[in-house]
C-alpha cells in the first residue's frame, strides 16, 4: 500500500485489475484502491509476472503492507509462499525470503527493468474503460461489462448516469446526480490533516509579486487564432511552464523537508491545485513539466484535471509533486496565500489578470497584470532567493514564445 | 439541425462538466461560470465537446457571447444558420 500523500495512514483495496499470472509492465495500473482523497489507481513499479495477491478486496490495510508477490524476469519460484498478511496488520511483515519474488506495488525507488523484454511476454494489462469509481461499483454490482457502456463524462468516461442507462433504469434525480462518487467528508478530513500539519510544522514566509502578462496574452491569443480547441493553450500552462523552468533554476524550491533535512527533487513534477467539482481539492503531479513542450504540457494537464474530477488519478500522480502551482485567478481572485503541502517545501499562487495603469517606458497605459505569490518554508529558504524566484517566474512570463 | 437540437447539446455537454446541475433550473441570463461553476478549463473542453458535435468553429474572440446559455443558444443557431446560407 503506497503512501499516497501526507498524513495517509490506510488505504482500502476496492479493486484488482490484474489476477495470479497476468504479466504486467512497469507504470501498469494494477488496481484501485480507496483514500481519503477518493479513489486512486494503483501503479506498478516493476515489470514480471503476479505470482500472487497478498490483500482481499474490501480489505483496509496500512501503508506499506504489500499488496501482491510479483515475479521479474529471472526469479526462480520460491518453494514456500509468503502468507498474506491479515488485512488489521498494524505493522509490514517481515520482509520476503531471498528466493521469493519481490514484493509490488509499493515501491517509489527507480527499479531495474528486468533483462528480458516484458513486451515478448503473452498476454498483459487489458487497457480501463475510463469510468469513475462510483460507475466501476455499479457495474460490478450488476455484472455489467463496462467496455460495453458508452461514456458521456469528461474524455469519453465512463459515468455513474451512463452504468444506470445500461441498468435501463431512470437517470438519478438531479440532487443525487453528483458523479465522482467522492467522499467529501473523507476528503475535507485529509485536507485538514495535511493543512494543520503545514501549519504546526513548517515556518512559511509569503512574498507576492506583480507581473506584467499583456504581451504573454497577446502571443496566446496569437496562438490559438488558428488552433481549434483540441489544440488551444490556456494560460495556466504558461504559468505552470515558468514555475517548473525557475525550480530547475532555483533547486531550494523544488522538492521536500524530511527527517530535518531538505532533500531536492532530481526532477520537477508540478503539483496542481485542481477543485473538484462539489468541495474539495487535490493537487496530483504533471511529470517532468519542465521537459514538456507548452503543447505536450497543455495537453498532460486537459487530461490530468479531466481523470482528476472523474476520479482517476494515478497513484505516482498522488506521491510525486516536488513543487505545487495554484491558479484561482479565474475565479476573479488577485492573489492567494497557499498553505505548504508537506513533505514540499513551496507552493506558487497565480492571481487573476487584471488591467491597471501601468508605467511602460516612461508613459502610464493599460496593462494585464497579475500577482504570482509563493509561500516558502523557511527551514529551507530565505525571503531574499524567494524574491529572486519569484521574479525569475516573471521573467520568464515575458517571452512566451521561449517556454 | 433545429434549435432544439443545438439546445439539447449545449444542455448535454454541460451537463457532461457539472453532471450534478439540473439544466432547467439553470437561468438562460446568469453567467454560466458562476452557477454551474465552470473554469476556463472547463470551458474549453465545453468548446471542444461542441465543436465536435455540431461542426462549429467557436474562436476565442468569441468566449463572451458564449457567457450565458441565451447567448450560447443564439451564438450557435446564428453559425449554424450562415453556414446553411
Amino acid at each position: 500500500m503506497p503512501s499516497l500523500g501526507a498524513d495517509m495512514e490506510a488505504g482500502k483495496l476496492v479493486e484488482w485489475l490484474v489476477k495470479p499470472g497476468d504479466w504486467v509492465k512497469r507504470g501498469d495500473v494494477v488496481a484501485i484502491v480507496d483514500t481519503q482523497k477518493g479513489a486512486i489507481e494503483i501503479e506498478i513499479y516493476q515489470s514480471g509476472q503476479i505470482e500472487q495477491i497478498l490483500v482481499e478486496l474490501d480489505s483496509k490495510v496500512p501503508v506499506g503492507t504489500p499488496l501482491a508477490l510479483i515475479r521479474t524476469e529471472g526469479e526462480t519460484k520460491p518453494q514456500v509462499a509468503a502468507p498474506p498478511p491479515k488485512a488489521t496488520a498494524a505493522a509490514p511483515p517481515p520482509p520476503s525470503p531471498a528466493a521469493a519474488p519481490s514484493i509490488a506495488p509499493m515501491a517509489r525507488a527507480p527499479v531495474r527493468p528486468p533483462a528480458v523484454p516484458i513486451a515478448a511476454a503473452p498476454p498483459s494489462v487489458k487497457p480501463l474503460p475510463q469510468a469513475s469509481p462510483a460507475a466501476r461499483r455499479l457495474a460490478q454490482e450488476h455484472a455489467i461489462d463496462l467496455s460495453t457502456v458508452k461514456g458521456s463524462g469528461p474524455a469519453g468516461s465512463i459515468t455513474y448516469a451512463d452504468v444506470e442507462r445500461q441498468l435501463g433504469k431512470a437517470a438519478a434525480p438531479p440532487e443525487r446526480k453528483r458523479a465522482p462518487s467522492l467522499d467529501f467528508n473523507a476528503m475535507r478530513m485529509a485536507i485538514a490533516a495535511a493543512m494543520a500539519r503545514s501549519k504546526r510544522e513548517i515556518p512559511h514566509y509569503y512574498l507576492e509579486h506583480q507581473v506584467d502578462v499583456t504581451q504573454c496574452e497577446r502571443w496566446l491569443m496569437q496562438k490559438n487564432l488558428t488552433r481549434t480547441p483540441d489544440d488551444r493553450l490556456l494560460f495556466a500552462a504558461l504559468a505552470i511552464k515558468s514555475v517548473a523552468l525557475a525550480s530547475r533554476r532555483f533547486p531550494a524550491f523544488n522538492g521536500f523537508y524530511r527527517d530535518n533535512r531538505f532533500e531536492p527533487a532530481q526532477a520537477v513534477h508540478v503539483g496542481v491545485a485542481i477543485a473538484i467539482r462539489g468541495g474539495g481539492l487535490t493537487a496530483p503531479a504533471l511529470h517532468d513539466a519542465d521537459q514538456l513542450s507548452l503543447d505536450d504540457l497543455m495537453s498532460q494537464l486537459r487530461d490530468l484535471v479531466a481523470r482528476t474530477r472523474a476520479g482517476r488519478i494515478r497513484s505516482s500522480e498522488m506521491s510525486d509533486p516536488t513543487i505545487t502551482v495554484s491558479n484561482l485567478g479565474e475565479r476573479g481572485v488577485e492573489a492567494l496565500y497557499g498553505i505548504i503541502y508537506p513533505p514540499q517545501v513551496a507552493i506558487v499562487g497565480v492571481g487573476k489578470s487584471v488591467l491597471r495603469p501601468w508605467v511602460v517606458d516612461g508613459a502610464v497605459g493599460p496593462r494585464s497584470v497579475i500577482t504570482l505569490t509563493l509561500s516558502g518554508d523557511h527551514r529551507v529558504t530565505d525571503g531574499h532567493v524567494g524574491a529572486l524566484f519569484l521574479a525569475e517566474i516573471g521573467n520568464l512570463l515575458q517571452e512566451p514564445e521561449k517556454l | 439541425m433545429s434549435n432544439v437540437d443545438i439546445r439539447q447539446a449545449v444542455n448535454e455537454e454541460l451537463n457532461n462538466i457539472a453532471p450534478e446541475v439540473d439544466m432547467a433550473s439553470v437561468d438562460p441570463a446568469a453567467d454560466l461560470r458562476e452557477v454551474m461553476d465552470i473554469d476556463s478549463m472547463d470551458f474549453l473542453n465545453f468548446i471542444t465537446a461542441i465543436h465536435h458535435r455540431l461542426g462549429i468553429d467557436i474562436p476565442e474572440i468569441d468566449y463572451p457571447k458564449l457567457v450565458t446559455l441565451a447567448g450560447t443558444i443564439a451564438y450557435l443557431e446564428a453559425k449554424l444558420a450562415s453556414a446553411k446560407a
